[in-house]
């Protein structure tokens, strides 16, 4: 086991300087005067030159100055944005909204998500399953840039139940929509996964072993089969909790919530690179942490899982 | 028009269907199953009516999209434009009929590209072993461990800078780039799953060059699991770039894409609805559609997978 974390943390930090030196690359290399870039239109003077080529050691070679930016992040030092705003200080005040909206998302995975699949799943081929098969295709195959305008419509314009973009401070009300929209798609999946899960282990030996012994069928359904057949449910909810802190750009962006992905594409926007570049990596760094946790889950939940 | 969308598929099958024997059964058995789902037939309609939208945009409509009157700006639906007219005075129908080209020739293009990775790097992995499958695995670990989006927004950013704004191009190299993986993982282990068959030892015994093995012998065993794979991908890279074009990113305005529609639309949507809710519907059809397929094509050549 500790032979495969160690492993695993080798294999991220190869991952992460892999992905964070591809974006620095990407934001910039090849420019051909990162000065005037950073300056826009405005003509740039002989001493903000100076001063500006010596902050981000632009004399040295590009793979001099990525190990200065590395040097930085590791330290915590993630620099400041073009606009003089400090990166780590927007990534404070951006984090616990975006964390505050993916935690309420998987809320709602876990709530109507894994309730409606063990339903489904119990009386498999019934009226419900039916229907949540429907439904939850529909969820899977609309992409989010419809679902997220399509309910910022009905639910804000259209019926008043919700405010329309929530700005600054978003309250629990109005972070309501925007996290039902965010968590969609993982409460389709995750409704399917439960509803498969549940069916398969149904129909297992020991399920029949407990029956035979004489169980009551709540006691069957409720410890034996619903515990075993959470074993897939979590370690996916999990990954899906790591992919919604990181992706929820088109989700913030429609509803304007000051969070890390309406950050990112702003700094995208404008050609911010330093933004782009610490925002990315701490994401893919929260994306690997949670990947690695949620595999080392899987293990303990299941003890048939070992890792050599 | 039906050969183009599903040239991928049906040439990979073909191929396939010629050659090797045992293959063959597994085609005309996953076929009969094909033919008896509602599902396969559904989403084979709707992919089929949006290839001939794309084709043939005058066969629906003969409003120019690019035509923009602002006093016409947000009139009702009548029997000239079916869904009316949007902030800037264009034909709403007409927008998202023409749009359809754009997604799939994005879609498909990038498919391809990321096929032809794929194929290169999963084969190499699998067939030479060693050091090679190492380095090669670490790599599709390094892509996959990067979130999709975020990769595709930062990616697309940059190269799409300096272009023309209409360009296709920045966005299928995003998607064929990033796309490669999953298929590559698949090719790679049904590779090393062949490589091991006794016909294939057979061959090298007779003399057959590594080309040649892999060619006739190992290619065709992979090309199954392959084509549902990218199948399935469609859909996702449909639904990618018409995002990335959302966030402006992608395609530009000049440009027709669903994703700038309906990125439009949602800044006037107090005023109108009809802007957002056609270039919203055709894409999640078209969506649901390539997913209803590549799920039917799934079922029917990967029985396991259910």
């Amino acid at each position: 086991m500790s032979r495969y974390i160690a492993r695993r943390l080798l294999q991220m930090v190869a991952t992460f300087i892999g992905t964070t030196f591809i974006v620095y690359a990407l934001m910039f290399a090849y420019t051909n005067d990162p000065l005037q870039a950073l300056a826009g239109e405005r003509p740039v003077t002989e001493a903000q030159r100076r001063v500006m080529t010596e902050r981000y050691h632009l004399d040295e070679p590009f793979l001099v100055q990525y190990g200065y930016y590395m040097k930085g992040l590791v330290t915590g030092d993630f620099g400041q944005s073009l606009t003089g705003r400090e990166i780590s200080e927007m990534l404070a005040t951006a984090w616990p909204v975006t964390a505050k909206l993916a935690l309420l998302a998987i809320c709602f995975v876990i709530i109507f998500g894994v309730s409606g699949g063990v339903v489904a799943g119990l009386r498999r081929g019934g009226f419900f399953d039916t229907a949540s098969l429907g439904l939850t295709l529909i969820f899977i195959s609309v992409p989010i840039i419809v679902i997220a305008p399509l309910a910022q419509y009905l639910f804000g314009v259209k019926w008043h139940l919700f405010p329309i973009t929530t700005g600054a401070n978003p309250s629990f009300h109005a972070l309501l929509l925007p996290a039902m929209v965010l968590g969609a798609l993982s409460l389709a999946t995750n409704m399917r996964l439960t509803r498969t899960s549940v069916a398969e282990n149904l129909r297992a030996d020991y399920v029949r072993t407990a029956r035979a012994k004489g169980l009551s069928r709540r006691r069957v359904v409720g410890i034996h089969v619903v515990r075993n057949s959470m074993i897939p449910v979590v370690t996916s909810i999990g990954v899906d909790l790591g992919t919604l802190m990181g992706g929820a750009i088109v989700t913030e962006g429609v509803f304007n919530i000051p969070g890390v992905g309406f950050n990112l594409l702003r700094g995208i926007r404008t050609e911010d690179g330093p933004v782009v570049v610490g925002f990315v990596s701490v994401l893919v760094m929260v994306y690997l942490i949670t990947s690695l946790v949620v595999d080392l889950l899987y293990a303990v939940l299941d003890p048939r899982i070992r890792y050599e | 028009m039906s050969d183009t969308a599903l040239a991928p598929s049906s040439t990979a099958l073909n191929g396939e269907n010629g050659k090797v024997d045992k293959p063959r059964s597994l085609f005309s058995d996953a076929m009969r199953d094909l033919r008896r789902r509602p599902v396969f037939w559904i989403g084979l309609a709707v992919v089929l009516l949006v290839v001939l939208m794309a084709a043939f945009p005058s066969l629906f409509t003969s409003a120019d999209p690019r035509h923009c009157v602002l006093a016409r700006q947000h009139e009702p639906p009548s029997g000239v434009a079916y869904f009316g007219y949007d902030f800037q005075g264009c034909d709403v129908f007409a927008r998202a009929v023409h749009g359809a080209r754009t997604s799939l020739v994005v879609g498909f293009i990038g498919v391809a590209v990321a096929t032809v990775l794929a194929l290169v790097i999963g084969m190499t992995a699998g067939y030479f072993g060693g050091w090679i499958d190492s380095l090669l695995s670490r790599i599709i670990d390094i892509v996959l461990g990067v979130p999709f989006l975020l990769a595709g927004v930062v990616l697309a950013t940059r190269l799409s800078q300096g272009g023309r704004s209409t360009n296709v191009v920045p966005v299928i190299l995003v998607l064929g780039l990033l796309g490669w993986t999953t298929a590559a993982r698949v090719i790679r282990s049904s590779v090393i799953a062949a490589k091991n068959q006794d016909y294939v030892t057979a061959a090298r015994m007779l003399g057959a060059s590594s080309a040649r093995i892999i060619w006739r012998h190992i290619l065709p065993n992979a090309l199954a699991p392959t084509v549902v794979v990218l199948t399935i991908a469609l859909g996702g890279f449909i639904t990618t770039e018409a995002t990335l074009s959302f966030l402006g990113v992608g395609l530009r305005d000049p440009a027709i894409s669903w994703g700038i529609d309906i990125s439009n639309a949602t800044r006037y949507i107090r005023l109108a609805f009809l802007p957002l809710f056609a270039p919203a519907s055709f894409l999640a059809i078209t969506v649901l559609g390539f997913i209803m397929l590549g799920d039917a094509i799934r079922d029917a050549f990967d029985p396991k997978l259910r």
